[in-house]
């Protein structure tokens, strides 16, 4: 039979956002785009400007400490971070896919809930650190 | 005849093998920070001052600013290829991207070494 007289079958299609639900490793890879987005179009002019504030002078330096110290900025300071750390750990867990490491079904499952658990946990350590 | 895309991804294993190696080189200079607080029990001031005066961490901290943009760039347009179809939009995007990427970059040297 060719491809042409093959009858068409009726699949379900979910392209719904708020229906799709996405699988473990798929919720992981969609954050990984979307804090590396993140990053891109507020962590980086943030770290810049930072870093240039902080330089100025000794006083500089402590006044953008008791910025930090604002709710508000915590909060947006806190998303940064996580967003830092979880494209770093979902990053590591794409090099090793990369290298036919942890492939199937079962590990790859594993390997997302220890990206999504360490990341959170490594911004909930740095988060603690810093204020 | 091949009608090809002007923004038309041709180049995916470089880009894809690039977007690795700058991600490892960022890894290594967040261990380094770590490695720095750690020993130091903390950064403050005198020792954020010194470091930056330093030759070797301006060369290194270089290093990541470079893999951080050429990475930022391989993302986003990844980003834009995926969600943008119109082509004269994604082409738009593309560039704004390299614009803000460029000018991310002349800030980086200036940070590191503009301030006499």
């Amino acid at each position: 039979m060719s491809v042409s007289e093959r009858p068409v079958v009726k699949r379900p299609v979910y392209l719904n956002l708020v229906q799709i639900r996405l699988p473990l490793p798929g919720i992981v890879s969609i954050l990984h785009r979307i804090s590396g987005a993140a990053l891109f179009l507020f962590g980086i002019p943030l770290l810049l400007w930072a870093v240039q504030a902080s330089l100025a002078s000794a006083d500089s330096f402590a006044s953008l400490k008791a910025t930090w110290a604002h709710p508000l900025v915590k909060l947006v300071l806190i998303g940064l971070i996580w967003a830092y750390l979880h494209h770093l750990c979902a990053g590591i867990r794409y090099l090793f896919l990369d290298v036919h490491t942890g492939i199937e079904l079962k590990p790859a499952r594993q390997s997302s809930i220890i990206v999504l658990a360490v990341s959170l946990a490594l911004t909930v350590i740095v988060g603690v650190r810093l204020w | 005849m091949v009608k090809r895309v002007i923004v038309g991804a041709h180049y995916g294993l470089k880009d894809w093998l690039a977007q690795r190696i700058t991600a490892i080189v960022m890894a290594v200079y967040t261990l380094l920070w770590l490695a720095i607080a750690l020993y130091n029990g903390g950064v403050d001031y005198s020792l954020w001052r010194a470091l930056f005066a330093n030759a070797a961490f301006k060369i290194v901290t270089l290093l990541f600013g470079l893999a951080l943009l050429w990475h930022a760039w391989i993302g986003m347009r990844d980003i834009w290829m995926d969600y943008i179809k119109p082509t004269a939009v994604r082409l738009m995007l593309e560039v704004l991207t390299i614009v803000v990427l460029v000018g991310y970059a002349g800030w980086f040297v200036q940070l590191l070494w503009g301030r006499g």
